[in-house]
């Protein structure tokens, strides 16, 4: 393998863990930007995901298995997340900090709940035939760049579910609703939205979306327990680096912490990216301390 | 009240101090070490209850403090030339040089007091400053702790990795383990523990204490009374860390093992259980809180391991959701007016008003829930 090959490779890698990282991170970023809250349990709906992707491989038939899987983690996800929203975010509405503790009980309760289920091992999930294989250059300066066709998936689906998210939000009346509440909550409400209809949707949508990431990251790794734990704090910090709720940022936020870890890993170990990563974000935050995009506004105590 | 709250702290004190005499050697060192976790707390009801700043990286300065004392003990155990065993393991071969001022028990002191502290309050000071905070930090913090226990594994040559540091020589001339010193530990367990209390509770009554809660109910109203709220904060978040350090570093000598497993991002918010449950804004809720919760989970965990997990999750949300003001505002609101109405004929009685550290709410349906929780608390 050529030293192109290898840092082409990095760079590809780079990007096929932003583009899990987005799929996580969407969900997040878009209810803190309208919600200001963080739900810690968003990581647990990555497991629900692949857990739902799991069980639909086992019940249903080969040939359909892929497309039922997806929609299952999509919409057992988003169920769940409408769930949380409706018995416990809703009650502790201007809490932020109690939230995300709240919230963190749940990710606890979920976790073992997996773990007794499951197993603690973890589940395999096979990928399709013919999304097994990998694409190698085979001459010239690339030679033995390799692109396994499962990443590849994986970034055409972030992808696709950015824009759709994007055209929900920028095309519809319930996106225009959401744009609303966005900007001012207390207007919207007094023009007559229903600001609590617009946050279930909003956060049903964006645990379905970790739930989608969550099925497609089981044919990479087996789904564990804990496979939420091993996402979540780097989508945190992608919501922090891209501002409040905004799509464009989190996409470039994505990239950043997702290039940033690839680029750090050719120069020294996991561990060093990560306390790497973590002082970029500090010293990130000096500059920009809203994110990448911020909300302008005249407010003081916004965000 | 203030006399009551006094003499109760005492007879308290006194309870725990003469439990050597009651207890078996077993429940007293649990007890040691949940006393010595309690140090903690008091930390986190200054810069959670108090200031309103979570943090969900509180294990780092525990492990740092726990670690530094542990790299002390584990040179005491060598003889001249040797070096620790799991270096040899790991294939060193050497003793690092940031590891050789340990062998110095005054040095291991100082660092296990002033390194968690500078680094938090370098730490706050620089989210702080612009104007991060809330969430936002929380998350910084608990980043902060996977970041350190990641690194504290994959660096197993100078940092015993997964198994972390154990198997100790003598403490400042005493030899863990033995019986004379393990009460000796107590005695210190307490001896540290007593004061803490006693600083931290005169701590929060005076000007500075004060600032804190007006930073926690009004940040923005403190900036335009003058005050710059960034330094209290720094300050506050350093005196935690600090606090965390010792406990970590008395926990390593009852412990007699300081791992990876005790500093990461499970832990770390583990030790918010524990003064959410005692009561956020209580001292001596927290103390209560850290030990009825250890307590708890010694019991499941050796009975059910599998459950405490379980049984962690739903003690925070029914917490959070249901007795936000945890047993130390149980105390407050059932006990302490109780015996405050019997002084009251005595003397005048004055009502302490008290709110949740959340920032003010904005609008309606903010303003409506706030006001419901108002009335909750004041009732």
């Amino acid at each position: 393998m050529t030293d192109y090959a290898l840092l082409a490779g990095q760079l590809f890698n780079g990007v096929s863990v932003a583009s899990i990282l987005l799929l996580a991170a969407l969900g997040l970023a878009l209810s803190f930007g309208l919600m200001r809250v963080i739900n810690m349990a968003h990581g647990e709906m990555l497991m629900v995901g692949g857990y739902l992707s799991f069980l639909t491989y086992r019940l249903a038939p080969a040939r359909l298995g892929f497309g039922l899987a997806l929609i299952a983690a999509f919409v057992g996800a988003a169920a769940f997340g409408a769930l949380l929203e409706l018995v416990l975010i809703r009650r502790l509405y201007g809490r932020p900090l109690d939230t995300l503790l709240a919230t963190w009980g749940v990710s606890l309760a979920l976790q073992q709940a997996a773990r007794s289920i499951f197993g603690a091992i973890g589940v395999e999930v096979t990928a399709p035939k013919w999304l097994a294989g990998s694409f190698t250059v085979k001459g010239g300066l690339m030679a033995g760049f390799n692109l396994p066709y499962v990443r590849l998936f994986i970034i055409a689906l972030a992808v696709f579910v950015l824009g759709g998210v994007w055209l929900f939000i920028q095309r519809t009346r319930l996106g225009l609703y959401v744009r609303a509440v966005h900007q001012d909550r207390e207007m919207a409400e007094a023009l007559g939205v229903n600001t609590g209809l617009v946050d279930l949707v909003i956060f049903a949508l964006g645990t379905g979306v970790a739930g989608l990431a969550g099925s497609v990251l089981a044919f990479i790794a087996p789904v564990t327990p804990t496979v939420g734990q091993s996402y979540i704090v780097y989508a945190f910090l992608v919501v922090i680096l891209g501002g409040l709720g905004s799509l464009l940022g989190t996409l470039l936020a994505a990239a950043v912490v997702g290039l940033f870890s690839a680029g750090a890993q050719i120069f020294t170990s996991v561990s060093f990216a990560d306390v790497l990563l973590l002082m970029f974000v500090i010293g990130f935050i000096q500059f920009r301390p809203s994110g990448i995009f911020a909300a302008r506004g005249r407010a003081l105590e916004e965000g | 009240m203030r006399n009551f709250r006094v003499v109760a702290c005492l007879l308290a004190l006194g309870v725990l101090a003469l439990a050597p005499a009651y207890l078996s050697a077993y429940e007293l060192s649990l007890l040691g070490r949940f006393l010595a976790l309690s140090i903690l707390a008091l930390g986190l009801t200054m810069t959670w209850g108090r200031t309103g700043i979570l943090s969900l990286g509180q294990g780092v300065f525990f492990g740092l403090g726990g670690y530094f004392l542990a790299m002390h003990l584990k040179l005491m155990r060598l003889g001249a030339g040797e070096i620790p065993d799991f270096m040899e393991w790991t294939g060193l071969g050497y003793l690092p040089w940031w590891w050789k001022p340990f062998y110095s028990g005054a040095f291991s002191l100082a660092t296990i007091i002033l390194v968690p502290a500078l680094l938090a309050g370098a730490l706050a000071w620089l989210v702080f400053r612009r104007r991060v905070g809330g969430v936002y930090f929380a998350i910084i913090t608990q980043a902060l702790a996977l970041a350190f226990s990641t690194l504290l594994i994959s660096q197993q040559k100078y940092t015993g990795g997964f198994n972390g540091l154990t198997d100790f020589g003598d403490a400042f001339g005493f030899t863990l383990g033995d019986n004379g010193a393990q009460l000796g530990l107590y005695w210190l367990t307490l001896g540290v523990l007593a004061p803490a209390f006693a600083f931290s509770a005169w701590l929060l009554d005076t000007h500075f204490g004060k600032l804190l809660c007006a930073i926690r109910d009004g940040e923005n109203r403190v900036r335009f009374l003058g005050y710059d709220p960034v330094p209290y904060k720094a300050a506050v978040f350093a005196l935690g860390a600090l606090f965390a350090a010792v406990a970590g570093a008395l926990f390593t000598l009852h412990d007699g093992v300081i791992s990876p497993a005790m500093v990461g991002v499970v832990p770390s918010i583990e030790m918010i259980i524990w003064v959410a449950v005692g009561g956020r804004e209580s001292l001596a809720g927290a103390v209560l809180g850290t030990l009825v919760v250890n307590l708890c989970k010694d019991w499941v965990s050796s009975a059910m391991p599998e459950l405490w997990l379980f049984a962690m999750g739903v003690l925070f949300i029914v917490v959070v959701t249901i007795f936000p003001r945890g047993l130390g505002g149980m105390l407050e609101g059932w006990l302490l007016p109780g015996a405050e109405g019997l002084l009251a004929r005595f003397g005048d009685r004055k009502k302490r008003a008290s709110r949740l550290g959340e920032a003010p709410p904005r609008g309606s349906q903010r303003a409506e829930m706030m006001k419901k929780s108002e009335v909750q608390q004041n009732a």
